[in-house]
């Protein structure tokens, strides 16, 4: 394990830098792909209207794993990342044209929590059309 | 109708391992738009401390809820599938899931909740290695709408 950013240089209130990840029709089928989750609410616009939704919706895995990339991507070793959990609100919309939809994440460090073991709490916020479109979306990372 | 609450701390049999492929990695990280080399280059990897190239976090969610599949799909249960969606997802890591692993996951009904006519269930994931040891608990909170509900 090897993150980069020390424990010693962290305060509740920390910013980790921020992310926009754009999500396209092909972005969704390529993780179903990947991921093995061919539900067609995430491909099928006809099917996705016929079950009460507005158009097609991202996988809620693939939003999560967008936005703990704000964490990774900050502490340099995946790794550090010893718990992550969301809760899915709302669903990221990803309409079928050039553009497709934006999720916006942000974090900070919310508590330092255990000095021996240099852990922290990050919380997060990530938003889709200006809907926050994941709760309580917590990762506790240890730090160098 | 309501789950019946006997299958409470109900826990099923591990499943057949899942092995861990450093192509399967590599795709997913591509799938997730994520370039970092630890998912690539097994050089990266170990030069963070790693033996072998390893998975992004949410990366073991596809082989947990694989087994998650059997509590879901369990006739005796009788969830209604058509109107299951996923509401909270959380993971705890001993360790990063890492290319050569196989993996088998025993997986326990921890709570069955009724809510405004929603059925509320909760899967916790207990994820092992081939020597036995833990890798990660994955828990999986699964929303089965009302009848007549809209998403």
């Amino acid at each position: 394990m090897a993150a980069t950013i020390a424990y010693a240089d962290v305060e509740p209130g920390t910013e980790l830098p921020a992310r926009t990840f754009p999500v396209r029709r092909e972005t969704l089928v390529r993780y179903a792909g990947a991921s093995g989750d061919f539900n067609p609410i995430h491909w099928n616009e006809r099917f996705a209207r016929e079950v009460g939704l507005p158009d097609v919706i991202a996988h809620g895995m693939f939003t999560m794993a967008s936005a703990v990339r704000v964490v990774t991507d900050w502490v340099g070793d995946p790794a550090a990342v010893v718990e992550y959990g969301v809760r899915f609100t709302k669903p990221v919309v990803v309409p079928d044209d050039a553009e497709g939809a934006r999720i916006e994440v942000s974090a900070k460090v919310a508590a330092k929590l255990d000095d021996a073991a240099r852990t922290v709490r990050v919380d997060l916020t990530a938003t889709s059309a200006g809907r926050k479109v994941l709760g309580m979306a917590r990762a506790v990372v240890r730090l160098a | 109708m309501a789950l019946d609450q006997s299958f409470v701390g109900r826990t099923y049999p591990p499943t057949a391992p899942y092995e861990v492929g450093r192509e399967k990695i590599r795709e997913f990280a591509d799938a997730v738009g994520d370039d970092h080399p630890a998912y690539r280059d097994p050089r990266a990897a170990r030069a963070l401390g790693h033996p072998d190239v390893i998975a992004p976090p949410t990366f073991v969610f596809s082989v947990t809820f694989r087994a998650a599949g059997d509590v879901i799909h369990d006739p005796q249960l009788g969830l209604d599938y058509g109107r299951v969606v996923h509401g909270d997802q959380r993971f705890r890591y001993t360790r990063p899931v890492t290319a050569g692993d196989r993996l088998t996951v025993t997986s326990t009904i921890e709570s069955i909740k009724s809510m405004a006519g929603n059925d509320v269930l909760d899967i916790r994931g207990e994820v092992h290695d081939a020597e036995g040891a833990h890798v990660v608990t994955a828990w999986t909170k699964m929303v089965a709408r009302a009848a007549g509900k809209d998403a």
